[in-house]
Parts: structure tokens; C-alpha cells; sequence
């Protein structure tokens, strides 16, 4: 087999990333969305750390701070569905309609 | 330099990570869907060990496996329906929205086949010092170069702290 290469990461994200992509605009379950939310900045990391191989520690800092802000996403996320579910007892996303006409 | 990137490695973290990302969209039980989220991390943080990035695979598997999934584990179970997993699981445009997706995905593809000869072939060239002392750089880059973003991501931290308990409580 070949060596591995940068463009074999890049292509593992893309596919995570995709992924992701699909989950956020298919699912209901807006826990599940959250998670394919998780999957793409996941993607997003495998790309930065895989760069930081060829182009120094950048991306390795850059990975530890979107890891933090992914962190604060989901506590904030979680809040909000947990307030969501006390309102109006569910948790899929197109029950909630109030502000469509 | 011996390569701890083997194509056997490479591979099977790759297949263990897509098929549990694919579980993670497509099973019913939400508790399912995290546990099968915590094996794309885990694989997630093999590859960066095989990237020569341990700090970012421990910091993956400590924040993200044991932190983060935890979190999402406690509010599955607090908000848990029993109704919900009998519920239809995809909304009514899960079509178009597949076929978008899947759009973005060949334009990635047509890029990265275009631009192919822009990226090296291979790790020859790699970036000196990333094999010893990885923890200690990347200490080095955060407290120097990066100073104002770390404080600008622990000033994130406390207000994400306070939003969450503000939202989560029962009576403000």
C-alpha cells in the first residue's frame, strides 16, 4: 500500500464533515443535531491537525480552541433544549413553530 | 524518522470512524447515537496520535469523550421520550437536504482532486520539533503568541458557564 498523506486525512474529513452536514438538515431530534454539530467541528479539527504536520504548531493551537468553543457550544445547547423541553414537551426541532406564520 | 502512520491504521481508524459517524445521523436511540459519537472520537484522537499530535489526542479524549459526552448523556436521559423513538426520525425535506449535502460533498471532491499537486505527496518534509516536546511548544504557543485568544476562550468559558445555568434553571 501507499503511504499515507495529508490528502488521505483531508478525505476522512470531508466524509465526517458531510456527515455532519446531513445530520444537522435531515434529523428532528435536536440532541442529534447538536451531536452532528460535534462531527463537523470534529472534521474541522482532523483538517487543522493534519496541517499543523506540515506547516508547524498552529494548528494544533487552533484545534485546542475550537475543542474549547465546542465545550461552550454544547453547555449552552444543552441549556437551551432543556428549557425548550420544559416549554413545550418535545425535543424536535419542527415542532417548534411559534415564530412561522 | 519510522512512520506511525501506517496504512493499516490509517484505514481501519477511518472505517471505525465513518461507519460510527453514519450510526451517530441514522440510529433511533439517541443514547445510541452518543455512544456511537464517543467511537468517532476515539478514532479521531488515534489519528491525531498518528499525526504527532498527542496533546490534542489527550485533550480530545479527555474533554471531548469524557467531558463533552457526558454532558449530552445527562440530557438525553433528562429529556428522553419514550414517544419520540416511535416517532418518524427524519423531517420532510431529509430528500433535498441529502441531495445538497451530497452536492457539497462532489464539490470537495472536485476540489481536492484539482488541487491535488498543491499539497506535498508525503510527511518528508514535515515541520521540525513535533516529535519530543509537543506538550511543551504548544504551552509555549498558547501563553505567548496566543495569549489574548486563551483569554478571550476563558472569558467564552465563564459566560457559556452562566448562560447554561441561567437557561437550565427552573425560575430565574
Amino acid at each position: 500500500m501507499t503511504e499515507i498523506t495529508t490528502m488521505h486525512y483531508l478525505v476522512v474529513a470531508a466524509a465526517l464533515f458531510i456527515i455532519g452536514t446531513i445530520g444537522v438538515l435531515t434529523r428532528r431530534n435536536v440532541v442529534i443535531i447538536l451531536m452532528s454539530i460535534e462531527l463537523i467541528l470534529n472534521a474541522v479539527n482532523l483538517n487543522l491537525v493534519a496541517f499543523s504536520r506540515l506547516w508547524g504548531l498552529h494548528g494544533q493551537v487552533f484545534a485546542i480552541f475550537v475543542i474549547t468553543d465546542a465545550a461552550a457550544e454544547a453547555a449552552v445547547g444543552l441549556g437551551i433544549i432543556i428549557a425548550f423541553f420544559r416549554n413545550k414537551e418535545t425535543v424536535n426541532v419542527d415542532e417548534v413553530d411559534l415564530l412561522k406564520w | 524518522m519510522n512512520p506511525v502512520a501506517t496504512p493499516f491504521f490509517f484505514y481501519s481508524l477511518a472505517i471505525a470512524a465513518i461507519v460510527s459517524a453514519i450510526a451517530v445521523i441514522t440510529r433511533r436511540n439517541p443514547v445510541h447515537a452518543a455512544l456511537s459519537l464517543i467511537v468517532t472520537l476515539l478514532s479521531l484522537a488515534g489519528f491525531y496520535l498518528m499525526l504527532y499530535a498527542p496533546f490534542v489526542a489527550a485533550v480530545q479524549i479527555v474533554l471531548y469523550a469524557g467531558g463533552i459526552m457526558v454532558l449530552f448523556l445527562f440530557v438525553i436521559m433528562l429529556v428522553n421520550l419514550e414517544q419520540n423513538i416511535r416517532e418518524y426520525q427524519f423531517n420532510k425535506q431529509w430528500i433535498v437536504a441529502t441531495i445538497a449535502a451530497l452536492a457539497l460533498g462532489g464539490l470537495l471532491a472536485f476540489v481536492y482532486r484539482t488541487g491535488r499537486g498543491v499539497f506535498p505527496s508525503a510527511f518528508y518534509q514535515s515541520y521540525r520539533g513535533l516529535e519530543g516536546d509537543n506538550t511543551q511548544q504548544i504551552g509555549v504557543w498558547l501563553y505567548g503568541n496566543y495569549m489574548l485568544p486563551f483569554e478571550i476562550a476563558s472569558l467564552l468559558l465563564l459566560v457559556a458557564i452562566v448562560g447554561a445555568v441561567v437557561m437550565a434553571k427552573k425560575r430565574i
